[in-house]
């Protein structure tokens, strides 16, 4: 049982403070300008969220950052989410923070000044499965070649660093055997592909060929790269939960807005009860699923050890309920919602690519059965 | 009366101390079922001595009401403590010492709306277990339109007299008094001409017949008022009346955001029945092995433990919002939620135990009636679509036209 899943006054104003700072500086408007110019993410704004410290919101004081937790994590995820701004924040600050905790402070330096841009290099085919790594690394005295291709790395194409699973050991489908090398982007035999994805993010596919690595790149224990990632994991899944909690959140305060205001019949279209009710019922999802996202904030910051299921049953639950935000948004606005002129869209894509990256619902309903013993 | 502890950590040793000495053991290892609920009231027949040593024990220091203010017979404990309470009580599997329509109902429209001297008059009855309450709100005409009641009282000087019928009086038959909503103004707008009255149902001319439900079960009754004498006052000079005359709707209102809490959170995690507290996947551990084979099941399975899961966070959620300031009319989504995911569990239940489960009284006990009672989960204390037109309306503020 975690603490009470209401905000805390801190909490509260962190969300005021990230809130009022996204609407000025990223709002929807400006993902599309990004859009229209071809650009994945705004190095500015990124700028701007180190400078504001969200960068180090997982990180030691002594390594530059303000270490807030994952709840708070969740909370600049989310309002991200609702203004569908574009940041390397979830692979960076929050996944290879954690994954790298224990390393050397100039690594964390790196993350919390927002010099270093990571990406996390795990899935090899369509679906999140870190067991399912073939990628080699083959060692070579002191030394590892890693060959291989990885897939739909978030963040791959403009990443400076990588933190990349490959197996040392076992075989394809068994957990042990990983190991976790963290190295820069631009070293020789990595070819990083851009795939053009329909949110218009950084996605990329990156070619290991025979990439020379050394035993400082590897992360944690050779063989026990699933020890060192699975954490980060759970706290790049419960980001993302939030963040597509805010993206449910967004498209529902459109689609409310709509509602106020369009007329046809010479009524609003929000006096329908047929739309009341679906906007009501997309309410309630909402409300459940962000009881979820707190409780998998206040697992990973109060017994991360455990929090499996409770970021699982966030991840499975924000999956569905943005699917639900975004399809019922562009039905209640009618033939306006299919247009790209119209945000509707933008958010409707972000929320399919987000319900696949790091584990989509089965993944994750599994792993729930998997922890209540069926 | 009660001289608990302020202090939460030397609370919970007292109450944790309580509840050892003074609940018999009997009761803990009694499996949780309709005959271990504890009424009270004049007409209850108790299971066994030690149901009714507990609640006058518990009843003794206030814990049957454990947040009334103890000059109305509660223990006036705040939250904190009441939270710590129930957590003791769930640890020990002490049952709940009382459970009624008086704790849950009138005893908060009292609180709320009473005189202090009603409240010295009911409440102590409620909390010691002497009176059964039922609930007189629906009636054949007056459904989801709870507003158009036509029972009627009729101002005759010192005294009313009460004509009409009332639906849905859950335990009517075997309630003492009767709290009901009844038309005292005919030509007032339908909302500002009802009173919260307050009847005796062994008064002339009161008479209940219970409704048998699909689930074969007969806990609602209908309750009929032909020619009832209701003084205005009684001998204390107290009046029958809760709340301003004709100002019954804001009672009722008061009541109906409370109810829904209540059956809202039947529908989450702790569910009882057949399920017991236990999830689904160990309940359905314990069928046939090859259950969990079918990939359908389990998949239904999976969605609804995340669902279940997702809504118990939420009840928690919510009553730690409760406790900072309310949260209103959104209370509708935890009743439309909570018991459409109760009517899925089920129809889920049903669907994995096979031609197991629909036997009356066969390996699954209560199963079948069970799952028949939660179609009524989402029609009693306001319909789903009345809850959706609470959150269109009250939270999401969408136009009536």
């Amino acid at each position: 049982m975690v603490a009470s899943l209401i905000p805390t006054e801190d909490e509260v104003m962190l969300r005021d403070a990230a809130r009022g700072f996204l609407q000025e500086s990223s709002p929807v408007t400006a993902f599309r300008a990004n859009r229209d110019a071809g650009r994945t993410h705004d190095p500015a704004l990124w700028k701007e969220m180190a400078q504001m410290g969200w960068t180090g919101v997982l990180l030691p004081e002594d390594a530059g950052g303000s270490e807030m937790g994952h709840r708070a994590a969740g909370i600049l995820s989310e309002e991200m989410g609702e203004v569908l701004a574009a940041s390397p924040f979830i692979s960076t600050a929050v996944m290879a923070a954690t994954a790298l905790r224990g390393a050397a402070n100039d690594r964390l330096a790196g993350i919390a000044d927002g010099s270093s841009i990571y990406a996390i290099a795990v899935d090899e085919g369509p679906k999140h499965a870190p067991a399912r790594t073939g990628m080699t690394a083959e060692k070579s005295g002191n030394a590892f070649k890693l060959s291989g291709r990885k897939v739909f790395v978030a963040d791959g194409a403009s990443a400076n660093r990588v933190l990349v699973l490959a197996r040392t050991g076992g075989s394809v489908g068994e957990a042990e055997g990983l190991t976790l090398f963290d190295i820069d982007a631009d070293r020789a035999g990595l070819t990083r592909n851009a795939k053009h994805t329909v949110d218009e993010r950084d996605h990329a596919q990156l070619d290991f060929d025979a990439v020379e690595a050394t035993g400082d790149d590897v992360v944690g224990e050779v063989d026990g790269g699933m020890a060192a990632l699975h954490t980060a994991l759970n706290a790049g899944q419960a980001a993302l939960s939030a963040e597509l909690l805010g993206v449910s959140a967004g498209a529902f305060g459109m689609t409310t807005g709509y509602l106020k205001e369009r007329k046809q019949f010479g009524r609003t279209i929000g006096s329908f009860q047929a739309l009341q009710h679906r906007a009501a019922h997309l309410f309630a999802e909402i409300e459940i699923t962000s009881s979820a996202i707190a409780n998998a904030g206040r697992m990973m910051d109060e017994d991360a050890e455990n929090a499996d299921i409770a970021v699982s049953i966030a991840k499975a639950r924000a999956t569905q309920t943005a699917k639900l935000a975004v399809s019922e948004g562009v039905q209640m606005h009618g033939g306006i919602g299919m247009t790209d002129e119209f945000d509707m869209g933008f958010f409707m894509k972000r929320a399919r690519v987000g319900a696949e990256w790091l584990g989509d619902y089965g993944y994750h309903a599994a792993r729930v059965a998997a922890a209540r013993g069926f | 009366m009660s001289s608990f502890s302020d202090d939460l950590d030397q609370f919970r040793s007292e109450v944790s101390a309580f509840i050892a000495e003074k609940c018999p053991q009997k009761l803990k290892d009694m499996p949780s079922s309709e005959r271990s609920i504890c009424w009270g009231g004049k007409r209850f027949t108790f299971s066994c001595d030690e149901q009714r040593i507990w609640m006058e024990n518990a009843a003794a220091v206030g814990l049957t009401a454990p947040r009334w203010p103890t000059e109305y017979g509660g223990a006036g404990l705040n939250r904190a403590q009441e939270k710590v309470f129930r957590e003791e009580m769930a640890k020990a599997k002490a049952p709940s010492p009382l459970e009624s329509f008086g704790l849950w109902m009138l005893g908060p429209a009292l609180l709320a709306f009473g005189t202090h001297e009603q409240k010295l008059k009911y409440l102590p009855d409620i909390t010691n277990g002497r009176i059964r309450w039922c609930q007189g709100y629906s009636e054949p005409g007056a459904g989801s339109d709870l507003a158009s009641v036509q029972t009627r009282a009729e101002d005759k000087g010192d005294h009313w007299v009460v004509n009409g019928s009332k639906i849905w009086t859950s335990y009517a038959d075997k309630a003492d008094w009767i709290f009901a909503l009844v038309r005292t103004d005919k030509d007032a707008p339908k909302h500002k001409g009802i009173s919260f009255m307050l009847i005796d149902m062994e008064a002339e001319g009161v008479s209940t017949k219970p409704i048998k439900l699909i689930s074969g079960t007969s806990v609602f009754c209908e309750t009929f008022f032909d020619n009832v004498v209701v003084p205005k006052t009684d001998e204390e000079g107290n009046s029958r009346i809760v709340g301003e005359l004709n100002r019954g709707w804001d009672v009722a209102k008061h009541l109906l955001t409370h109810e829904r809490e209540m059956i809202g959170g039947g529908g989450s995690g702790a569910a009882s029945g057949v399920l017991g507290g236990r999830s689904l996947g160990a309940f359905i551990d314990t069928l046939d092995e090859t259950i969990m084979d079918d990939p359908v099941v389990r998949s239904q399975t999976m969605e609804l433990e995340i669902d279940t899961l997702a809504m118990s966070m939420t009840m928690e959620r919510y009553k730690d919002m409760a406790k900072q300031g309310g949260v209103g009319h959104a209370s509708a989504m935890l009743k439309y939620s909570g018991t459409e995911l109760n009517k899925r569990r089920y129809e889920l239940l049903m669907s994995i135990t096979g031609s197991e489960g629909v036997e009356w009284d066969g390996e699954h006990g209560s199963l079948a009636p069970e799952w028949l009672r939660t179609k009524a989960n989402s029609i009693e204390g306001g319909t789903s679509e009345v809850m959706l037109d609470i959150l269109s309306k009250r939270v999401l503020e969408l136009p009536s036209s």
